[in-house]
């Protein structure tokens, strides 16, 4: 479980989170939704710990994240995968060398080990015998998954994705989708991911948080969404004319 | 002034990071190969040819400065060595490889930085600062005094084939000139030197990519402030280690 207690965060003097609090269950998919420019990074980075709230705490279960020293950080941040927007593999490093690099440092696996765990990865991926490719020979669906083959390599507690679907054409997204809720149900996993993707938030959508302007505006499961009376997501939601026609708006 | 302060205070901070304790040395072993021959081994090139020029442009100048019959040839020889232990091998070509390696380096560690892979890094609990900068650190400052040697061997050989081709002095006289009065200390300060610029370079321009912010035109931008700020704090060091070496 992950949970955020009044979450304020601003740059420059202007305020990007405004007072969130929120809970994410263990083994659920669950779903921040918003606009572009709504927050919705900036929570998921603050949650992970890239950015320092300005006030307020991360709990990750009985844990407050917030007021950990570095080691200690270090230490739950084992327990995390993230999954980039762009996946943010290391150009220099191929596929199994992106892979592997976790369990190299953080690990005294054999060499032997640490390969049949790459594998199992990649496997669990679909993207057996990719492992000498560079991520410049990657399509954009595969780039996907091998972050998420990176980010589940240490067996992580909790997952954090960024829009993982953005830039993939409607099939590659539900691949990736699904292969994000199948681990999560697999190995009970708090995952929170991050998207605007109405696609998505029917598919996998357990619980989902709707960030509007900063402010957490809305939560719910995606048999709630449809039936939702807040203007401003609806607005969002049924953004689409043909999603329009289907409400009825 | 204070963005200034700012600026040293931050890089300090960095460098504390990078220094702090390595998660595994055998990875860190791997990279600081790897980053001699990015850094060191693709420099080799560069370094020869523009030593070759150098010593042959210095001796040609000499010859035409110092002709006099009251001025002994084998002076050219020994200027030309001097010139290329004490200020060229070292001061220039840490100038010139402050464009080629520091823009590299601002370039790669920028990049990085607004393709989230740094944050990446930062997740599975690696020190980005010191995964990344410090193999940089450490190949730059054991290869670059390699390199040192190398501009001053090529350098003082591009003397003696100028020598030879234009037939503007006798190439004896060269040989003798540069035997002269020989001080291995030279050899130490210059080797010291080109040490210090390898720290200098590679660390400022680490400290710009490592903070570059927004997008490709900004990793532009830091790998030239890199380039600048690094030229400079290297004549400012010059200026230091000159001071406290040879006098």
């Amino acid at each position: 479980m992950i949970r955020a207690e009044h979450i304020i965060k601003s740059f420059d003097g202007r305020t990007v989170l405004n007072d969130i609090s929120v809970e994410f269950k263990t083994g659920c998919t669950n779903l921040i939704i918003g606009r572009s420019g709504s927050g919705k990074t900036v929570l998921l980075k603050t949650l992970v710990g890239l950015h320092e709230p300005d006030e307020g705490s991360v709990w990750y279960d009985e844990t407050n994240y917030t007021q950990l020293g570095f080691m200690e950080r270090k230490a739950i941040r084992k327990d995390i995968g993230m999954i980039f927007q762009g996946g943010a593999l290391l150009d220099s490093s191929t596929v199994e060398e992106n892979i592997k690099l976790p369990l190299d440092l953080f690990t005294e696996q054999s060499e032997e080990e640490k390969m049949e765990r790459v594998n199992f990865c990649l496997k669990r991926v679909r993207l057996e015998n990719a492992n000498h490719l560079y991520p410049a020979e990657l399509s954009g669906g595969m780039i996907k998954r091998v972050a998420i083959a990176r980010a589940i390599v240490m067996n992580p507690r909790y997952l954090f994705c960024d829009e993982p679907n953005s830039g993939l054409d409607p099939q590659t997204s539900i691949v990736i989708d699904n292969l994000i809720h199948e681990i999560t149900k697999e190995y009970n996993i708090t995952t929170i991911i991050n998207t605007h993707d109405m696609n998505s938030v029917m598919e996998i959508g357990e619980k989902i948080v709707y960030i509007h302007e900063g402010h957490k505006w809305w939560e719910g499961t995606k048999e709630d969404i449809l039936h939702a009376e807040n203007r401003e997501l609806n607005d969002f939601v049924f953004a689409s004319a043909m999603a329009k026609r289907a409400k009825g708006m | 002034m204070l963005k200034f302060f700012e600026l040293i205070g931050r890089y300090f901070l960095l460098m504390g990071k990078v220094f702090s304790r390595p998660e595994k040395f055998s990875i860190y072993r791997r990279r600081i190969v790897y980053e001699m021959e990015a850094i060191g081994i693709d420099s080799i090139g560069l370094t020869a040819i523009i030593s070759i020029f150098i010593g042959a442009v210095i001796t040609l100048q000499m010859c035409i400065n110092l002709e006099s019959p009251f001025i002994p040839q084998s002076l050219i020889g020994y200027a030309t060595r001097e010139t290329m232990i004490l200020e060229f091998s070292s001061t220039v070509v840490a100038l010139i490889l402050s464009g080629k390696v520091g823009s590299a380096i601002a370039s790669e560690i920028g990049t990085m930085r607004i393709t989230e892979q740094i944050d990446a890094l930062e997740i599975m609990g690696i020190n980005s600062a010191s995964y990344l900068i410090l193999p940089k650190i450490v190949a730059a400052v054991f290869f670059f005094p390699l390199l040192t040697i190398l501009s001053i061997g090529i350098g003082i050989v591009g003397g003696y084939l100028i020598a030879i081709a234009t037939g503007i002095m006798i190439p004896s006289n060269y040989i003798e000139g540069i035997l002269i009065d020989f001080r291995p200390y030279s050899i130490t300060y210059s080797l010291i030197k080109s040490a210090v610029f390898a720290f200098i370079i590679t660390s400022i321009s680490a400290f710009f990519g490592y903070y570059a912010k927004g997008n490709s035109l900004e990793v532009g931008k830091a790998s030239t402030r890199a380039v600048v700020a690094g030229s400079v704090v290297i004549m400012i060091f010059n200026l230091i280690l000159t001071q406290i070496l040879l006098i």
